[in-house]
């Protein structure tokens, strides 16, 4: 996994409350053997109109905001159905980074298994960004700090979903490491295999 | 010291416990796994020269892309495309490989995952079950910690049979009192789901309880447990008890003989102890509890059956339903009737319709499709003669699968369609893009079938009630 310390970015606002994981990416695309191409299918009963010509007035479709690496979006995001799909969707569209006052568990896991950062701020930080959206922001993982219109806060994010992020590393190599105490737990338990 | 249920099996399970650097390690006893979210752990598994450690606690089957129409006369499943069938298909090759059992489409086991877990004694109480779903949360039922993970966990899984997490909080919820007539356990969940939103226990785990809970039948404790995503909890929990080991008494997995014993007596310690507390807690009067049904485009937009919609500022999801603030959904005109899913798929779940579409028939402008949870629940319901009723009120009686819940297999309904549904989710689209889903219990889908309309169901019951008091004094 590559290395994320931090980004520079436009702020993309989508001020939509509990937007669920079905909505982040549909069911008609889970359907993929691997990881790729589901980018353009990110968001996409937005996205597109009926024709399947994007819709302009979209946010994510609009040429200022195409670039953005930023998503501030409304409170408790990625709710729902347990699809990493949702974080490879997001990943392969460009997003980096999903920010929101709650966002589900089982989503919030599964982006930092795919080098997505989700950040939890507080209220009054998460009314301040959504009045933000097109600003520059930048987001320092090492220290911890965002920084939008000149407005520096600092967040919270779990230790060692950062530590594995700061360096590229995959958690799967960590839980290999455990894998003597794994077996004594089994052991202790009479867990072993038959 | 005293420990919530929830606390007794963590603490039963963590490899090494969490700090401040470090979540802790747990292990999982359990792995259940699907066509869906597999297949890229799989190759995971490949990319890094790792073996399945664990084939012997791995169960799969298929149930999202299975068509749910019986296979032709050469025994061929007839699948809603390609890539359902190369879905499904590359689960056969890639459990083979790794010597994964697998319940096939056409296997008298098979079935939706929460549902056969369950029915085959491979969910038992206090263990840790991990599933590649988020409504893995159903087999808390049992007093196991189950929940939902996503396929990079689905591979950790299988290399290290372990996983890790940072403890949750504590969720107590506790219901009191007896139901009324024609209120159901959906209607329970749903009636919680408003109360505490969405997003009402992220972070926690949920434990309920209570003399309501008590007085539930497995099936219906599955139904609250499974919903409990819903609200964004981890998990949902209820301590196991006598209706627990009589459900699990005599299963294909459970304990036999002499070893039953010495598990039920284990799985006796697994209760929340006087005095443990609670991160979070409230009570529930199940008294007030009457039919729900929900009017929007997430689980906590629900009402009673006959209250009015509420004046909440949801603008984006009335319009997308094609309702109003202040609307009363009773006698609304509905297209498609869907009775199945991990939610409510299961033989009572069957039974309570069945009261419904006795002696009655789908109106005429309604497709009502009901779809039991596994091959065992539809045989049963065709030996108690409960499938030639909903065949003979002239609804579809299909083969087992997740069906129209999510619409992977190409059961959906059009645009613009009001579908009265048991499942558990109305996002927009879940069911077809365009479609309008409103969650209800299957005695509420079964009277929206009958009368084609949103119908409380206890007018119905009424009747029956009445019809057969007739008889008996005619």
């Amino acid at each position: 996994m590559d290395k994320f310390t931090s980004i520079q970015s436009k702020v993309v606002v989508l001020n939509i409350e509990n937007i669920d994981t079905d909505q982040i990416i549909g069911s008609d695309h889970l359907k993929i053997t691997d990881k790729k191409g589901l980018g353009k299918h990110l968001f996409a009963d937005w996205r597109y109109l009926e024709n399947a010509q994007p819709n302009p007035d979209f946010v994510l479709n609009q040429a200022d905001n195409a670039s953005s690496q930023v998503l501030v979006a409304g409170d408790n995001f990625g709710c729902g159905s347990s699809r990493e799909h949702a974080p490879w969707a997001l990943l392969d569209f460009g997003i980096k980074v999903v920010i929101s006052s709650s966002i589900a568990d089982i989503f919030s896991n599964n982006a930092f298994k795919n080098g997505l950062l989700p950040i939890k701020v507080s209220k009054q930080q998460h009314d301040f960004l959504l009045a933000h959206h097109g600003d520059e922001i930048s987001i320092d993982l090492q220290n911890q700090r965002i920084s939008c219109a000149d407005q520096p806060f600092s967040f919270e994010v779990e230790a060692f979903s950062r530590y594995c992020l700061l360096n590229g590393l995959e958690q799967l190599d960590f839980l290999l490491g455990q894998m003597p105490q794994i077996k004594q737990y089994e052991k202790k338990y009479s867990k072993e295999p038959v | 010291m005293v420990a919530t249920l929830f606390e007794k099996v963590w603490d039963q399970h963590y490899v090494c416990q969490e700090t401040e650097e470090t979540p802790a390690v747990l292990y999982i006893d359990t792995h259940l796994i699907h066509e869906v979210t597999s297949p890229q752990a799989f190759q995971m598994l490949r990319d890094n020269n790792l073996k399945l450690r664990r084939p012997d606690r791995t169960f799969a089957t298929c149930d999202h892309s299975t068509p749910t129409t019986k296979p032709n006369s050469l025994g061929e499943y007839q699948f809603f495309g390609e890539q359902e069938k190369n879905q499904v298909e590359q689960l056969k090759k890639n459990c083979a490989e790794f010597s994964v059992p697998l319940y096939e489409l056409g296997n008298q086991k098979q079935g939706i995952v929460h549902v056969i877990g369950p029915e085959r004694g491979i969910t038992q109480p206090g263990q840790t079950i991990v599933c590649g779903d988020s409504h893995t949360s159903t087999h808390g039922a049992f007093g196991a910690l189950a929940f939902g993970i996503g396929t990079s966990e689905v591979g950790y899984t299988f290399a290290t049979q372990c996983i890790l997490q940072r403890k949750p909080k504590t969720f107590g919820i506790e219901i009191n009192g007896a139901l009324s007539s024609g209120v159901t356990a959906k209607d329970i969940i749903l009636a919680i789901i408003r109360q505490i939103g969405i997003g009402g226990a992220t972070g926690h785990v949920i434990e309920y309880f209570g003399s309501t809970i008590d007085e539930l039948s497995m099936d219906e404790r599955m139904t609250i447990c499974n919903m409990s995503i819903e609200a964004g909890a981890k998990a949902g929990m209820i301590a196991p008890d006598q209706t627990t080991f009589d459900f699990l008494e005599g299963k294909e997995f459970v304990p036999k003989g002499k070893d039953w014993d010495i598990a039920v007596s284990g799985w006796k310690e697994l209760y929340t102890d006087d005095g443990a507390q609670f991160d979070r807690r409230i009570l529930i009067d199940a008294s007030k509890i009457e039919p729900m049904i929900t009017y929007g485009t997430n689980p906590q937009m629900g009402i009673k059956i006959g209250e009015v919609i509420p004046s909440n500022n949801e603008t984006q999801a009335l319009k997308y339903m094609g309702l109003e603030e202040q609307q009363n959904l009773s006698g609304k005109s509905v297209d498609v009737v869907f009775i199945g899913s991990c939610t409510n798929s299961r033989i009572s779940d069957l039974r309570e319709a069945a009261k419904i579409f006795k002696d009655r028939k789908v109106a005429q402008h309604v497709r009502a499709l009901i779809v039991p949870g596994s091959h065992e629940i539809k045989q049963q319901a065709e030996n108690e003669g409960i499938a030639n009723v909903f065949i003979s009120a002239g609804a579809e009686w299909r083969e087992p699968g997740c069906s129209m819940c999510l619409g992977m297999n190409g059961d959906i309904i059009q645009d613009k369609q009001f579908c009265v549904s048991t499942s558990n989710r109305n996002f927009e689209g879940r069911q077809g893009k365009g479609g309008r889903t409103l969650l209800a219990s299957p005695l509420t889908a079964a009277a929206a079938a009958v009368t084609g309309r949103v119908t409380d169901p206890r007018e119905l019951l009424a009747r029956n009630d009445a019809i057969t008091e007739a008889c008996e004094h005619g």
